[in-house]
This record gives C-alpha cells, sequence and structure tokens, in this order.
C-alpha cells in the first residue's frame, strides 16, 4: 500500500489532459454509442459537467435522441405499459412506450445515477446487453429495440455512494472530472462531420490479433476480472481508429483505450513497478504463453508492455481509493448482503411500488392505482351490467381483481456491538483510545438512529454491559466505568458477540461487529488459563464468527500492528484496521464505511 | 429477433453448458440455477440453448402446445375438442421464454384481454408466460431480484404444473410444466431458500482466468458482434452436432440402466453431507442418468455421479457454523471419502 501511495503522489492529474481525454471519450462514444455502451461521467453537477454533455450533443449527428431518464425512474415509465388516458379516449388498448424504447438509437442520459435502484439498473443493462426492451406488462407483450449508449452522471462524493456495479461494468469510458474548475473546460473543436465519416467507417475497421492480445493481457495485469472491459477497450480502439480516418486499429488508438477504458477498472498494480525492468518478464500470466521464448515474442511483448504501460499511466491517481479500499475488504466476498439492507415489508417504511393484491392482513390500497386498474375496464363492465336496471349501476366499478397495493420498503436497523478487550494485557495503554474511538461511534450512531451494544471481556468470561440500545447517556457512562485489567478470554468475547449478533438479526436487525483486541488470548473459552490453548480456542471462536457471515471490523490496539491480530481478523473475514496508525478518527471513518 | 450468440461458440464455462444440455435431455431434473460473476455469459448460454433443443410434437391448434402422447395432461379446450378423434398433430419448437423483470402478474399468469373486452365486449383469456413456457424452459435473468409476490406464483405453478386464474368472474386453469432457468449475481442479493429448492441442478461460473481463454472469448465476440449473421452461419454445424447429441440422449434416455450400486452411492453421499430430505437424491440419480445418456453410455456408474454430484448437492447443503470452507468443497471432500478405492 506505501508502494502505491508514494506511486499516486507522483502522478497528480493534469486538468488539460483529463478535459481533453474527456471531449475525446465523448467523441469517441458518439462515432458508436450502443456498442460502447455508455460512459460514467464522475462529476459535480456544475457548469464543467453541463459544458461537457453540450459538447457530446455537438458531438452526435442532429436529430439524434438524447433522452433524459431520472435517478427515481419507476418501472412503468422506464419500460412502459398501457396508456391509461389513450386507451380510455380510444375505446382499445393504447401501449405507451417507455424511457429505454424512446432513447433508441440515440443516447440516455441518466442523472445521479448513484441513487438509481437495483431495479432500474437491471433494466438498463438488459437493455444494453441485447439492445431491446421486452414488455410484459398491463397486458401487453412487445420486443421493442432498444439500442442506446447511457451517459451515467455519477454525483457521488465518497465511496459510500456509487453507481451499481452491474451497470458501471458495462459502460466503456469511466471518466471523473471532479477535480476541474470552468478554467480547464477550453471549448470543444466542432467534430460532428468527422463523427458522420466514422460512423460510416467503423464497419470496415480491422484490429491486428496481437493488439487484441495485448488488450486482455494488460487487463490481466490490472486484475479486471469482467471479460466486458477488454472488450470494450476494443470497441473503444476501433471507434477511436474509425473517428481518426483509420480503417486499422492502430497501436495508439489501442493504448488511449487502455488508458480510459482500462485504468480505471484496474484493481492492482501490476508487478513490475515503475524502475526499469525490461529483461525480467512482468505479469504472472506470462508463464503460461507459449510465444515467450519464441522469436517474434519481445516484439509482442513489447506492444503489450506499451498498452499496459498507457494503462499504467492514467493510474494512481484514480485507483489509489479503490486499492485501499481492496486492501481492507476481506478476501471472501459477503454474500450476505449489506448492513442494513433493505427489506420488503407489507405496512411500513418507504412505498416502493405497487401490486396486485387482496385488502386482508391490513395491507395498504394504493387508490390511485387501483383506479388506473379500473378505469380501462369501465366501458366494458357497463355493458357487462347493462341487463341490470341502469340506474341501479354506480359510475365507477371497482372489483376486486383491482386492488392494488402498497409495497414497502423499511431499512433495517444496524446495531452496532462494540467488543472490548479491558483485560490487563491491552487495557492500561491502549484502552483510553479504544474509548475514544468507541464515543466518536457512538455520536454517529446517534445521528444515524442506529444502536449500540457494549460487550467487555476480561478476567474469565466477557460481559455485556450495555444491551443495544440507543441511548447515548447511557452507554458514554458505562463506557467512562469500564474497569480494565485481568486475563484475556477472547474466545469469549467473540462468542458472546456472535451469539448477541445472531438475535438481533433474528430479530430483523442488521448488526455490525467492532472488536478491539490485541488479539493475544490467554483465558480459553473454558475459563482456564494457557497461551496455546486459548489462541486455539480463539481462532475457532473466530471461524464460527466468519461461517456466521457476520460484518466485522477488527482493530488492532497493540502498539504496533500485529500478525497474529491480522491472522484472527482473516480468520473471521473481518476488516483490519490498526489502532496506531488510525486515530479515532479514521476508525469511526472504517465502521462507516462498512454500514450503509 | 435479436440475433443469438451460438451455444458452440461459448468458450470454457463447462459446467454450466453440461447443467443446460442435462436439462434438455431430461426436464425432471428441474431447473437450472447459474449463479456467477458479471459478463461470464451466463445470459448467452441459456439465450443459445434455444437453437439446441429438437421441435416437439404437438396437439394442432392447441394455444398451450399440449402433448399429443399424455391425454391426462390435455388443457380443457384439447380436452373437449379431441374427446370423440384422435388429435392431429403438429411439430413446433419448443419454448424458451424470457420472464424479463418488471413483468407484471397479469402477463406472467395470463388475464383477460383488454383489447377483445373493450372492442368487442367479451371476455376472452389471454394467455400469460406460464402458457407459452409449457412443455420448455422459463428463463429469468437476475433471479434474485425478482419481486417475492411473482416467486411465490412461480413456486405454486412449479409445484402443482398447473396455473389457475380467477378474474373478472372467469376462471381458466392449464397446464404449465417448464424447466425453469434462473441466472443471477450473488453479490446483488440471495435467493430464499424456497426457490433456491426449485432448482435442480445449480452451477457456479467464474472468468476464466487464463490468458488465451480470455483473448478467446473476446475474440469470439468481437466477431459476433461486427457480423452476426456469418458468426451464426460458421458455427451452425457445431451447434447441430450438439444438437443431434442432445436428440440422441432423449432417445436413449429411458434405455439408460441405473444400477443398485449406483443408487447406493447416491444415498451414502447424501447421508454423509446432511441434505436435506430426498430431492437431492433423486436429482443426483436423474443428473447422472442424463449425463450417461448424453455420453451414450448404457449404465451410470461412479463416474457420471462424481461429475454432476456438486451441481446437484451444492445448494441443498446446510450451512455448518463449524466449517468455513465452501459447499463445493465440502462436497469434494464428501466424494473422497465416498468414492474411496
Amino acid at each position: 500500500m506505501s508502494e502505491a501511495a508514494t506511486h499516486a503522489k507522483a502522478a497528480i492529474p493534469d486538468p488539460a489532459a483529463c478535459w481533453s481525454d474527456a471531449l475525446h471519450a465523448a467523441a469517441v462514444f458518439a462515432v458508436d454509442p450502443a456498442g460502447l455502451r455508455g460512459i460514467a461521467m464522475r462529476a459535480q453537477a456544475g457548469p464543467v459537467r453541463e459544458r461537457w454533455v453540450a459538447a457530446l450533443r455537438a458531438c452526435l449527428p442532429t436529430h439524434t435522441a438524447v433522452q433524459r431518464i431520472p435517478a427515481g425512474v419507476t418501472e412503468d415509465r422506464l419500460l412502459g405499459g398501457l396508456d391509461v388516458v389513450a386507451t380510455l379516449a380510444a375505446r382499445r388498448p393504447v401501449v405507451e412506450s417507455g424511457l429505454l424504447a424512446a432513447s433508441d438509437g440515440g443516447v440516455a442520459v441518466l442523472a445521479m445515477g448513484e441513487r438509481v435502484t437495483a431495479t432500474a439498473a437491471a433494466h438498463l443493462a438488459a437493455a444494453l446487453d441485447t439492445g431491446e426492451v421486452v414488455l410484459e406488462r398491463d397486458g401487453f407483450s412487445r420486443v421493442m429495440p432498444a439500442r442506446f449508449g447511457l451517459v451515467l452522471l455519477d454525483e457521488g462524493d465518497g465511496d459510500d455512494e456509487r453507481p451499481p456495479a452491474a451497470l458501471q461494468d458495462r459502460l466503456a469510458f469511466h471518466l471523473d472530472l471532479r477535480a476541474l474548475s470552468l478554467r480547464d473546460a477550453s471549448d470543444a473543436a466542432d467534430v460532428r462531420a468527422q463523427v458522420i465519416a466514422a460512423r460510416a467507417r467503423l464497419r470496415e475497421v480491422r484490429t491486428d490479433d496481437a493488439l487484441v492480445d495485448a488488450l486482455c493481457a494488460a487487463a490481466a495485469a490490472l486484475g479486471i476480472g469482467s471479460l466486458r472491459a477488454p472488450l470494450l477497450a476494443l470497441r473503444a480502439a476501433q471507434a477511436a481508429a474509425a473517428l481518426a480516418g483509420r480503417v486499422c486499429t492502430a497501436e495508439d488508438d489501442a493504448a488511449w483505450a487502455a488508458r480510459l477504458v482500462l485504468a480505471p477498472r484496474a484493481t492492482r498494480l501490476p508487478q513490475p513497478a515503475e524502475s526499469p525492468p525490461p529483461p525480467s518478464p512482468p505479469p504472472p500470466e506470462e508463464r503460461d504463453d507459449p510465444r515467450q521464448d519464441g522469436g517474434p515474442s519481445t516484439a509482442e511483448r513489447s506492444l503489450e508492455d506499451r498498452v499496459l504501460e498507457a494503462a499504467q499511466a492514467a493510474l494512481p491517481y484514480d485507483v489509489l481509493s479503490t486499492l485501499l479500499q481492496q486492501g481492507r475488504t476481506p478476501p471472501r466476498a459477503h454474500t450476505g448482503g449489506r448492513v442494513g439492507a433493505a427489506r420488503v415489508e407489507a405496512t411500513r417504511g418507504r412505498p416502493m411500488g405497487v401490486r396486485r393484491g387482496d385488502l386482508r392482513s391490513g395491507a395498504r390500497l394504493h387508490l390511485l392505482a387501483t383506479l388506473r386498474a379500473a378505469a380501462p375496464w369501465q366501458p366494458w363492465r357497463a355493458l357487462d351490467r347493462a341487463g341490470g336496471e341502469p340506474g341501479a349501476l354506480p359510475r365507477l366499478q371497482i372489483r376486486r381483481d383491482d386492488f392494488r397495493l402498497t409495497r414497502y420498503r423499511r431499512r433495517t436497523q444496524t446495531t452496532t456491538i462494540f467488543v472490548v478487550d479491558a483485560s490487563g494485557s491491552s487495557a492500561l495503554h491502549r484502552l483510553a483510545e479504544a474509548k475514544g474511538a468507541v464515543q466518536l461511534l457512538l455520536a454517529e450512531c446517534y445521528v444515524r438512529r442506529d444502536s449500540v451494544a457494549l460487550l467487555a471481556f476480561r478476567g474469565t468470561g466477557a460481559e455485556l454491559l450495555l444491551p443495544p440500545t440507543r441511548s447515548l447517556v447511557r452507554a458514554k457512562r458505562c463506557l467512562a466505568d469500564l474497569p480494565g485489567g485481568g486475563g484475556t478470554p477472547l474466545a469469549a468475547g467473540i462468542d458472546a458477540a456472535v451469539t448477541l449478533a445472531d438475535a438481533l438479526r433474528r430479530r430483523g436487525q442488521a448488526p455490525l461487529i467492532a472488536l478491539f483486541t490485541d488479539g493475544r488470548a490467554n483465558i480459553g473459552r473454558d475459563g482456564v488459563g494457557g497461551r496455546d490453548n486459548a489462541e486455539r480456542d480463539a481462532l475457532a471462536a473466530a471461524a464460527a464468527a466468519r461461517a456466521a457471515q457476520l460484518t466485522i471490523l477488527l482493530v488492532d490496539t497493540s502498539v504496533k500492528p500485529q500478525e497474529r491480530s491480522q491472522r484472527l481478523a482473516h480468520a473471521m473475514g473481518a476488516r483490519y484496521l490498526a489502532l496506531p496508525q488510525a486515530g479515532s478518527v479514521e476508525i469511526s471513518q472504517a465502521v462507516r464505511r462498512s454500514s450503509p | 429477433m435479436a440475433k443469438v450468440f451460438p451455444f458452440s461458440a461459448i468458450v470454457g464455462q463447462d459446467d454450466m453448458r453440461l447443467a443446460l444440455m442435462m436439462a434438455a435431455v431430461d426436464p425432471s431434473i428441474g431447473g437450472v440455477l447459474v449463479f456467477g460473476d458479471r459478463g461470464t455469459g451466463k445470459t448467452t448460454a441459456v439465450r443459445g440453448l434455444a437453437a439446441l433443443l429438437p421441435p416437439m410434437r404437438v396437439v394442432a391448434g392447441c394455444r398451450y402446445g399440449c402433448d399429443p402422447a399424455t391425454p391426462d395432461a390435455w388443457c380443457d379446450t384439447c380436452r373437449s375438442r379431441n374427446a370423440a378423434q384422435p388429435a392431429k398433430h403438429a411439430m413446433a419448437p419448443v419454448p424458451v421464454v424470457d420472464l424479463p423483470l418488471g413483468a407484471t402478474e397479469d402477463r406472467v399468469a395470463g388475464a383477460l384481454d383488454l383489447e377483445q373486452a373493450l372492442t368487442k365486449g367479451v371476455k376472452v383469456f389471454e394467455p400469460g408466460l406460464l402458457a407459452r413456457a409449457h412443455r420448455g424452459f422459463l428463463y429469468i435473468d437476475e433471479v434474485n431480484l425478482l419481486e417475492d409476490h411473482l416467486v411465490d406464483l412461480l413456486l405454486d405453478v412449479a409445484a402443482s404444473g398447473e396455473n389457475v386464474v380467477e378474474r373478472e368472474g372467469l376462471s381458466v386453469r392449464h397446464p404449465a410444466r417448464f424447466v425453469l432457468v434462473g441466472s443471477g449475481n450473488p453479490e446483488e442479493g440471495e435467493l430464499r431458500p424456497q426457490l433456491l429448492d426449485r432448482f435442480g441442478v445449480s452451477v457456479e461460473v467464474t472468468t476464466p482466468a487464463d490468458l488465451p481463454t480470455r483473448v478467446e472469448v473476446v475474440r469470439r465476440r468481437d466477431a459476433f458482434e461486427r457480423d452476426p449473421a456469418a458468426f451464426i452461419d460458421k458455427w451452425k454445424r457445431q451447434d447441430a452436432k450438439l444438437r443431434k447429441q442432445v436428440e440422441l440422449g432423449r432417445t436413449r434416455l429411458a434405455a439408460v440402466a441405473v444400477p443398485d450400486a449406483a443408487l447406493a452411492r447416491a444415498a451414502q453421499l447424501c447421508m454423509s453431507l446432511g441434505t436435506d430430505g430426498l430431492r437431492g437424491e433423486l436429482t443426483l440419480v436423474r443428473a447422472a442418468r442424463a449425463l450417461a445418456s448424453l455420453e451414450a453410455d448404457s449404465t451410470v456408474g461412479d463416474t457420471h455421479l462424481r461429475r454432476v454430484a456438486p451441481m446437484a448437492l451444492r445448494h441443498r447443503l446446510r450451512r455448518d457454523p463449524l466449517d468455513e470452507s465452501g459447499s463445493t468443497a465440502r462436497i469434494e471432500r464428501a466424494l473422497e471419502v465416498v468414492f474411496a478405492p
């Protein structure tokens, strides 16, 4: 990580280069919007972004559809459905096409992409993949073409707010204009004519196999798992070649594509450092490369190197935060979903949609949706009942089939369980700092209306000092009174935390464990002393914690970061954070990152 | 209809391809779940499957595609129309129906035809996706994002093999037997256990890690997108070969023998893994039989069981709090023990 940090200092992003890359990306994207799938544009709403969007529009041929999609877009607006008003007027079902179909042949601009729902993202992703919208709604069954490129405007600031990965992965370019001011955003040249010419040329652009290999190798060296990335880079290189008036993809095009498509996706720095390493073969996948010791290999190798270098040049500025984050996340993917994940509930929470259903079991009727569902049937129902006395007919006939219920989604409450090692070994000099961190977190939990619980372990066992509560005052008092000294029954502490977390989860809450320890144990589960025995028990308890799939943060309170605590963190699938390098503020930030 | 990437041109992903082909040979295996990373060709494989399925015989004019060979399972229309004389046959492609996200319940289960009602004033049932998928495949992409009430509906129909719709005083019931194929990304949420259990086999797909494979994937994809027609043409013969294999697999299936020793092995394996219920054992045997049939073997042997055990049992294991290794590793271990010489 320190290596990455020094690397980062070396490359301060040049605003002018950044802007010209963004403009060029817009022009290349305009050549093949549907093929390149789109651009994820990270920038605050403001004049810089406006200017970039205007430049993109200026690249697109006139009359190209540019469809704005709001972040809170509902499913029926996105996909389309029954047009009630037109249906009533025409007395036959009229389909209203959605925003996806309306974007066909052009560009869709999704505002506030960091807030888009998983469902809307899935629809967008499906349309990007297949180039069509499949509508199975409101009695309609249609397939409509929807070939478009997506501009995802991402106003997220921190790492907490990012657009869904499923969507980002599909878009070719990931640009970041956050660091730019209006001064840097110079006027764009008019390239519309070139774009139109390039579109005609794109089909004929040929790419040398060696360049395809080079892009794949660069993606692998940068630790990019998804195969969409090299494919998108290839398409970007081809579009860039077409834009430059070539019918054969040049090395420069590939290098440019690697820089703009691959570099922002990198999850690690390529193995060879920047220090000139000509003979030493770089990435590991080279081992099974059969051409390695052949004659022409040197030329190809250097080509791959050059493509990789281009990507690497753009690396540090963008990738450092990702790298840091990934260094901390456990290797195992949390499949249990995010902490504080939303749960679907019948009666409470934020409304998230409508469904057909019966009015039993205390569900809430969505009046508007019910009327909407009933409206198209009115003429027919009037006919159907015409046999009876006309005077007795109600003006509006609502039947049970029309009932629409509101579905709610409630965010589950997060409970942070603080597990503090208050034993003699760690207590005296580190306990105060741990207490400080806990206090900071308490204030934050209070703001987020989360509850907290406090567990301490010392002597022969663990003790629940504070059951889950939202009372900040009680928690503070409890913490201040926390005594120190005695043996370290680490296993008992972990066991107690897991039991408590499990109980909370069964109550529908999302538990989060923050464990403060130096990883040194000397009391086993049976309450008997002995270092070996105790540490074996602690590791067993850690394994159980991992199996329970809990979100855990382990804060190492020892003076120097210990391998022992790192091992423990690994065993329980926890994030590891060393207190010496992290003050209370860092810890509270780390916890915030683990929770929603 | 958009052009579909040929099934035979998919690079690697042997488990996924095998699982889909086994389901095509023996639909009673009961569904395929494909879980894995983004961009690994899950959706591509399922869409490409349609081209491998040999056409099926249907009752002529039946909107549900009833099978002339099984009059017991006919829909009401077929029953009343064909009670007197033998039904006329016709050939139809096996349906592979997409259940797109955002589908509403009325389109899934079927509902009154609004157009007919408004323009002619008559009640006509408009069959939904479940009717269209009868005797074929129902594919749900991003299955973990499916709305709960639709999941309930699917489970209900899949369990009974029959779809019942009551709307506006109209009551319709029709057969709906289909192979459920679901795909999803585990990072986007887990599946409800009830739905998980509905899938016969579950495969995990990962992005290929070695460079030559990756290069090949990118090359083929690029070639396909530049000129779909030519690419499909180029792979037509490979697809035809697989199709023949599926066809032969189907005809051979009934003749494949399952010796008592294989049944005992399957039972032993399930017991040592502690899977709940008999469904796992049943699926394991059926999958092994389908595999044997695909490979033109006349008897189910240990190799077949070993090959399909992970995908048939992976999603049925209870989580063991003291064992941190994944379910696949646990199955591998159990296989080593049970099949020890």
